[in-house]
């Protein structure tokens, strides 16, 4: 049984800087769960408490059931994937994977086995005798993976393992990884700054920022409920609109309005959730661009057509993005690349309001 | 055609001959630059291994070019290699240099690693005061140390200088050693630990082979200052069987105002041969980098 569990852990260096203020976290045995946020959340620093290269100023860790807190990295049964690969420079892959293992006092026969077996599932069997030096990014990726995998430890802990590589090569060592743990499901803990990486990847999603949790979930439920104004923000991209509003009452109905001449009636399943919100100042609707389209058919319950002056549209081919300002703020649609979308033309658009999300500004909430 | 003509017309054209002639003379200039220094430099070994070949008869008889040896003979070097005292010099430089190299290597090695890695409190403070002791001129330690060294029993005991060279390369090595471990990313401890590794095996098997060019910088000048040292043999060893070579040299071989110069010349020259060996096998590892391809290049 390999869980982890972070309780109340915090972590603060000298000048009272937190860097970690007090989070919770329970992983499941088996479970690949990906903490991500911008730089500085606190993801680096908690994924390294858990691999005891960092101390930890209070709370505790749990892996497999033990409090880790005073056990040294090597004795708790982790294995981490670095950035920079941190491959030993001076030895050929067979021997960095073989490193933990010898160490460990393991058999020869036993280590080849491992070596091998590792080899042949991440593809680098042709690679073993070469240096570090000579393989390419993809390729020292796959190694330290390797290295980690041969070990069969309780717990793989990767510290944003794919920044270094290219785009194409990014997706493509995603899917690898993905497929690693379908091959061998040991509990993962995956640090990231990239909210795709994150999306595709997880089981769980834990989004940090300024060392808080601010919402733990599945990618879906991340994308579709997201509990504050941050986490709507971050997860998901192009980011989601927010653009300020009020919330209106007439005859029992409640309206959004964003200004004089623009207002959408709130979805009638939502009304009473946001009743108690009418005329407050500080609210944001929050509507992702995949809910701004352009017109098709007769609107559905919930979905309501405006005309919007487009500033900017670029076209990514399968889809259209189109840029336009209401009341000063930015925001953005995805549009049909046929939908004739043309910068500085009025354009017809579509809001899907069974998609939206109302923002409390001052507490960052979602209502 | 045409247009290739056109492209590579007259303007373009003047620029990139102006650059080259421009590389042309500033490459023009190192070389005299240099061949100033290679004269400078080179001149006195050259002299020292043309008298060396001389025979005591030529030298005093100051006829012809000075410059060459007209009767070549090895004499000079016959003669030191079947004299006893010459065979003690050499000898006597040789262990104790081994000795202050291995000595003074181990303690740079363990400072550097600690200083640079384990990050206790007061690290950074202790690591610019080794730098800084670097800074003191042996010359003016010399009569404090000889105190020391007399309370110790140690004044004319060869031993003293295994205890003394050490205080002059220790520094300096470890200042060089704190610089290639700080290069060697951090990660790659980090990965270590979790590996399985003991502070002394990542030592031993990470540190010391990643930064073997460093170490080899390091030992070089280790070397360099046991078997070149003058000061300090001069000042401690007074009787011949516990003189090194530099000091041996000028002891023994000058008697009175007699200068055997023939013999100092060949002395010279078989003491500096071991420095220049071991820099020609060296030198090439000194410059090769291995940290290539640890992390991302």
């Amino acid at each position: 049984m390999s869980q982890v569990s972070i309780r109340k852990i915090v972590k603060s260096y000298e000048g009272d800087v937190q860097a970690v203020k007090g989070i919770d976290l329970e992983i499941e045995d088996h479970e690949f769960v990906v903490l991500v946020g911008p730089s500085g959340c606190g993801k680096s620093t908690t994924l390294r408490m858990i691999a005891g290269l960092e101390e930890i100023t209070s709370g505790e860790i749990w892996i497999g059931g033990e409090v880790v807190n005073d056990v040294p990295p090597r004795d708790r049964d982790i294995a981490m994937v670095f950035q920079n690969y941190a491959l030993y420079p001076h030895m050929s892959v067979f021997e960095n994977m073989a490193f933990g293992l010898k160490l460990r006092k393991f058999s020869k026969d036993e280590i080849k086995r491992r070596v091998d077996e590792a080899a042949t599932m991440l593809d680098i069997k042709m690679l073993l005798d070469r240096k570090p030096k000579a393989l390419s990014g993809g390729q020292r990726q796959r190694v330290a993976m390797g290295r980690a995998i041969v070990r069969n430890p309780k717990v793989f802990l990767f510290d944003e393992p794919l920044s270094n590589l290219d785009a194409k090569l990014r997706v493509q060592m995603r899917t690898e990884i993905k497929k690693v743990h379908q091959l061998v499901p040991t509990t993962t803990v995956y640090v990231t700054h990239d909210q795709v990486e994150a999306m595709t990847l997880a089981d769980r999603v834990v989004v940090m920022n300024h060392g808080v949790i601010e919402q733990v979930g599945a990618p879906q439920e991340l994308y579709h409920n997201p509990q504050t104004r941050f986490v709507a923000g971050f997860i998901g991209s192009p980011a989601m609109n927010f653009l300020p509003c009020r919330l209106e009452e007439a005859a029992g109905a409640l309206r959004i309005r964003l200004s004089d001449k623009l207002a959408f009636p709130v979805p009638e399943n939502r009304t009473a959730r946001y009743r108690p919100h009418v005329g407050k100042s500080s609210l944001v609707l929050g509507l992702r661009p995949e809910h701004i389209t352009e017109t098709k058919r007769h609107p559905e319950p919930g979905q309501h057509d405006f005309d919007m002056m487009i500033d900017v549209v670029e076209p990514m081919g399968m889809e259209t993005l189109v840029y336009f300002t209401i009341q000063g703020v930015e925001a953005s649609g995805r549009v049909n690349p046929n939908a004739g979308a043309v910068a500085m033309q009025s354009m017809t658009l579509r809001a899907d309001l069974n998609n939206m999300h109302l923002i409390d500004d001052t507490t960052g909430k979602v209502l | 055609m045409t247009s290739t003509a056109t492209m590579a017309g007259a303007p373009p054209r003047k620029k990139v001959g102006s650059l080259e002639r421009q590389n042309r003379w500033a490459l023009r200039g190192s070389y005299a630059a240099l061949s100033v220094f290679v004269v400078i430099f080179l001149v006195p070994p050259f002299y020292m291994i043309m008298t060396s070949l001389k025979s005591s008869a030529e030298i005093s008889a100051q006829q012809g070019n000075p410059w060459i040896a007209r009767d070549p003979t090895l004499e000079n070097f016959a003669y030191l290699v079947s004299n006893d005292q010459f065979q003690r010099y050499f000898f006597n430089s040789v262990w104790v240099t081994a000795l202050v190299v291995i000595l003074s290597m181990t303690i740079a090695i363990l400072a550097a690693f600690s200083l640079s890695r384990m990050g206790f409190k007061g690290s950074q403070v202790i690591s610019t005061g080794v730098f800084l002791t670097y800074l003191v001129p042996p010359s003016l330690l010399f009569i404090p140390l000889f105190q020391i060294v007399g309370s110790l029993g140690l004044i004319n005991n060869t031993w003293v200088l295994v205890l003394l060279f050490p205080t002059l390369a220790v520094p300096f090595c470890t200042w060089i050693m704190i610089g290639y471990f700080s290069s060697i990313p951090r990660e790659l401890d980090e990965a270590a630990l979790i590996d399985g590794a003991s502070y002394p095996q990542i030592l031993l098997k990470i540190f010391i082979p990643v930064a073997l060019p460093g170490i080899i910088a390091a030992t070089i000048f280790a070397f360099t200052v046991g078997w070149g040292a003058f000061l300090y043999p001069l000042a401690y060893l007074y009787s011949a069987d516990q003189a090194v070579l530099t000091v041996g040299i000028v002891r023994e071989l000058i008697r009175g105002d007699v200068f055997a110069w023939g013999t100092i010349m060949a002395a010279c020259v078989m003491g500096a041969a071991p420095p220049i060996i071991i820099y020609t096998f060296l030198m090439d590892y000194y410059v090769a980098g291995l940290t290539a391809g640890a992390t991302k290049g």
